[in-house]
């Protein structure tokens, strides 16, 4: 199934570098379309006023956290079936249950390489 | 063996109540007190009594040797300005790393935009060698979430040492003594790095310097 790289990505990170690191990355594989957040509930607002294909998001973050914006877009009737990727430094078994639990598409430990940013895009998109 | 145990939870009972109703009490004075009305009544004393007697004295020796050693390690160092010159070193760290970070990604930056213009094999080499770099950079965010923990870890023992320092009274200045004047002198002058606040950039040295011709 071909992916569509004219999509609208949001990233959601607290550090300003790691969101510019991602976009970057995003952009060396053609996606170039990207809107950020620093927190949860900026994500939501923009996730519920725009259209978006893909979130890529931190979990760690105040006030609301990755897993909370995840438990909203999976509650929200209109997003829920959006590809949800966490990008995080918590790497606990429990933490991936629980993003799983919540209805995560993929899971990236921090720090991450590029290719493994391109290998969970390309499988959660290829089954969005 | 008599059990103690109701005995003991007793007195643990009225201890903690005195404490309650007189917090600002110096538990080394107190156990003097005790010390002093229990020894007129050595006489009366059962043999389970006379133990906890024995007890409480050792116990009143231990807070008084913990006392002491908390007066020598000077404590009120470590939360007035110890812990919070540690976590501003540790704030500016922080800010420096994300600082060169930028830099480094604004310059990789600048380099993909070259990339358009060069043939398919070189601008695919140089895609590679920014990536890496891109990759390389979410050290950052790493360090700085490391350093998080550090600083409120030291702020937790902060809050520790305050209230180490409030119960057992300690006192806040330590009699010190005699210094080598010069060595002290020049160690003043030994900080590192100075935080941004307190720097003076190149500019302000310059201007110093100048104001000495």
């Amino acid at each position: 199934m071909a992916i569509d790289k004219a999509m609208n990505v949001l990233i959601v990170d607290d550090y300003k570098t790691m969101l510019r690191i991602i976009r970057n990355l995003l952009k060396q594989i053609d996606f170039n379309n990207v809107d950020e957040a620093t927190d949860g509930a900026e994500a939501l607002a923009k996730l519920r006023s725009g259209s978006f294909g893909l979130v890529i998001s931190d979990w760690n973050m105040q006030p609301m956290t990755g897993l909370q914006l995840l438990q909203e877009v999976r509650a929200d009737a209109r997003l829920k079936s959006m590809p949800f990727i966490m990008v995080t430094a918590e790497s606990k078994a429990e933490n991936v249950v629980a993003a799983r639990q919540a209805g995560v598409s993929n899971y990236i430990v921090k720090p991450f390489n590029a290719e493994t940013l391109k290998e969970k895009i390309e499988k959660v998109l290829g089954h969005a | 063996m008599p059990d103690n145990t109701a005995e003991t939870s007793a007195l643990t009972q009225r201890l903690d109540e005195c404490r309650r109703r007189y917090p600002e009490s110096d538990p080394a004075m107190v156990a003097d007190v005790v010390r002093a009305v229990l020894t007129t009544m050595r006489g009366d004393l059962t043999a389970p009594e006379t133990s906890l007697l024995h007890e409480v004295e050792e116990l009143g020796q231990v807070i008084a040797n913990a006392k002491a050693e908390i007066e020598a390690l000077r404590v009120d160092d470590i939360s007035a300005s110890h812990i919070p010159s540690a976590t501003d070193e540790l704030d500016a760290i922080v800010a420096h790393t994300a600082m060169a970070t930028e830099a480094i990604l604004e310059t990789c930056e600048a380099l993909d935009g070259i990339a358009d213009r060069l043939d398919a094999e070189y601008a695919a080499k140089l895609q590679e060698a920014t990536t890496r770099i891109y990759e390389a950079c979410s050290f950052q965010d790493i360090t700085g979430q490391r350093i998080t923990k550090v600083v409120q870890t030291l702020k937790r023992i902060e809050s520790k040492v305050t209230q180490i320092v409030a119960t057992f009274g300690v006192a806040g200045e330590m009699p010190g003594g005699e210094v080598d004047f010069a060595v002290e002198t020049e160690a003043a002058l030994l900080n590192g790095p100075q935080l941004p606040s307190l720097a003076m950039d190149q500019s302000d040295i310059d201007r110093l310097l100048a104001s000495f011709d």
